[in-house]
């Protein structure tokens, strides 16, 4: 486990405060529906990271659950069902059922099959979108409507990105406090040496479907919230594998088994591509150079930087 | 007389077209220390992994304390009670040293789902694990990151996992391989330590600890028991100088 020494953790809470207290206070709509979007990627980045950095596995097939999350939202929105304490946990639902079901598979194998089967798994759900006229087939469709939470409306940006925020920092706690238990922990230990640890007598498979799926259950989430940001849905916006692989650069970016390293690495993708994309239309050719960059210079992830700066 | 701890019988495992066990029957009783030796390729490995569970045998059945285990998977035979050690030290890299044997704790409990509680805070898990450590000497490396210790700590760590187990058969497979002289001398008064605790089935190249510390001495050649027996009828085999001891005398 990589741990930051105290002052920078402070440092990263104070600035994550600050900033959510700064947008909240002064944000337009602009700026609070690209925080708000960093907030959503950061929790499916989350997700990804529980995977592969706490598991070890690489997953490319996460979009599966966060389009999953974002369609049944879309499809109940679109019969009319809006309240989110009923739409949200249905449409989470659906995504768990999917990681627990790709999980239960794919978890049979290892390396780079784990990696072939998950892609294979969201590539079915991606045509299978394509395939379904109802929904829009490949054009995708607009929500009438945003999820409601008790009947109060989410349509000012403010209390939009006020939630996203406050449920990612709920989401990073919780999954925090499990990757120091006993879960965490014997997780980790089969991501060292699964042979070790069966021969110790922990049940690898069982840890790691159970990981797989409370991943998949976060990036269903982040599914949900972003149909009620974009109000738009497509399989190329949310079923994509380029948004799997997205969400692995940002967890490596960031830095992989540190969690919010995620949210770090999702904020400094979203805010390059933005940058970027300003000037050219070759913006994914930048980010590229800066991922290698990361990956070569700074070999430990930002963070551990970080640290190295401040305790030298 | 009380049944043995396990038994095998009629063991037979074929990797690729070899017969790498042939018709393997031994018993181990409790608390006894059966050393096996033999030459390179006679399937020494083989058998403690086919009753580590690593591998599965084609025929024949492995009994530990009265259940069938022939089929068990690795992860249930070591909550019955079989731990092991491995020819190159198997542990946990990222670990602090003191984590590995906490990990062995919470695999013999049983206790891998629990989300809320921190490890440091459950009970007796830090105290067991650092009993484990004792066990094996080398307390004061107790915070060393695992993946940072020579190969000799890290064979004692991974023996300390084990052991935080609590087996009633240890498997130990070539403990004094890669160690240097002093560190071998250590590692026989370690296993000394441990002999008349749990059953020990230890695959060793090294005579003399072999002949110093084994009750019974297992010869193994091409998948085959050759003989089995005391420590000194084994030494004095013809077949067995023969097959493995070499001609010189003094072997």
């Amino acid at each position: 486990m990589t741990k930051l020494p105290l002052p920078i953790r402070v440092g990263i809470i104070c600035i994550a405060a600050a900033a959510i207290a700064a947008l909240a206070a002064f944000g337009d709509q602009t700026s609070l529906r690209f925080a708000s979007r960093i907030a959503i990627m950061g929790l499916a980045a989350v997700a990804v990271d529980v995977v592969l950095g706490y598991a070890g596995l690489v997953s490319l097939g996460h979009a599966a659950f966060f389009g999953v999350g974002a369609y049944v939202t879309g499809a109940l929105a679109l019969i009319g069902h809006t309240e989110g304490l009923i739409v949200w946990p249905v449409a989470v639902g659906a995504a768990t059922l999917a990681a627990l079901v790709i999980g239960a598979l794919a978890l049979r194998t290892t390396g780079v099959y784990f990696i072939m089967i998950t892609l294979a798994f969201a590539q079915m759900f991606y045509y299978g979108a394509n395939a379904m006229p109802g929904l829009g087939g490949a054009d995708g469709f607009r929500l009438p409507f945003r999820s409601t939470i008790g009947g109060m409306p989410l349509d000012d940006p403010r209390i939009f990105f006020l939630l996203c925020a406050f449920l990612l920092i709920a989401v990073l706690l919780l999954a925090r406090r499990a990757s120091f238990a006993a879960f965490g922990y014997t997780l980790r230990a089969a991501r060292d040496d699964a042979i070790r640890s069966a021969a110790s007598g922990i049940e690898n498979y069982w840890l790691r479907l159970a990981a797989f799926t409370i991943s998949g259950a976060i990036a269903g989430f982040a599914g949900v919230l972003s149909a009620n940001l974009t109000l738009y849905i497509a399989p190329s916006s949310v079923l994509s594998w380029h948004l799997s692989a997205e969400l692995l650069v940002m967890v490596i970016l960031g830095m992989a088994g540190t969690l919010y390293g995620a949210v770090v690495g999702a904020a400094i993708f979203l805010t390059l591509v933005e940058i970027i994309s300003h000037y050219t239309d070759f913006w994914a050719m930048y980010v590229g150079i800066a991922v290698i960059a990361r990956v070569l210079l700074i070999r430990d992830g930002l963070l551990v930087a970080l640290r190295r700066l401040v305790t030298t | 007389m009380t049944a043995p701890l396990l038994t095998t019988r009629g063991v037979c495992k074929r990797l690729g077209g070899l017969l790498v066990s042939d018709d393997i029957s031994i018993d181990i009783k409790a608390g006894e220390l059966r050393a096996i030796i033999g030459p390179n390729g006679a399937g020494k490995s083989t058998l403690l992994n086919q009753i580590g569970g690593q591998l599965t045998p084609n025929a024949g059945t492995i009994t530990f304390d009265g259940t069938d285990i022939t089929s068990l998977p690795v992860q249930d035979r070591a909550r019955l009670g079989i731990g092991r050690t491995f020819q190159v030290p198997k542990i946990f890299p990222s670990f602090a040293a003191v984590d590995n044997p906490a990990i062995g704790v919470l695999g013999r409990r049983h206790h891998t789902f629990g989300m809320w509680t921190h490890v440091r805070k459950l009970g007796d898990l830090g105290a067991q694990a650092n009993a484990a450590l004792a066990a094996v000497g080398i307390t004061d490396k107790r915070y060393a990151h695992t993946e940072l210790l020579s190969h000799g700590d890290r064979r004692l760590v991974e023996i300390a996992t084990a052991l935080a187990g609590k087996p009633r058969l240890l498997l130990l497979d070539e403990p004094m391989a890669g160690l240097g002289r002093d560190e071998s001398l250590r590692m026989s008064a370690l296993l000394k330590t441990l002999k008349g605790g749990a059953a020990i089935v230890m695959v060793e190249h090294d005579m003399d600890a072999v002949f110093s510390l084994a009750d019974t001495v297992t010869v193994l050649a091409h998948g085959k028991v050759i003989a089995s027996g005391q420590p000194e009828a084994i030494r004095n085999d013809p077949q067995v100088r023969l097959s493995y001891l070499g001609a010189d005398d003094d072997a």
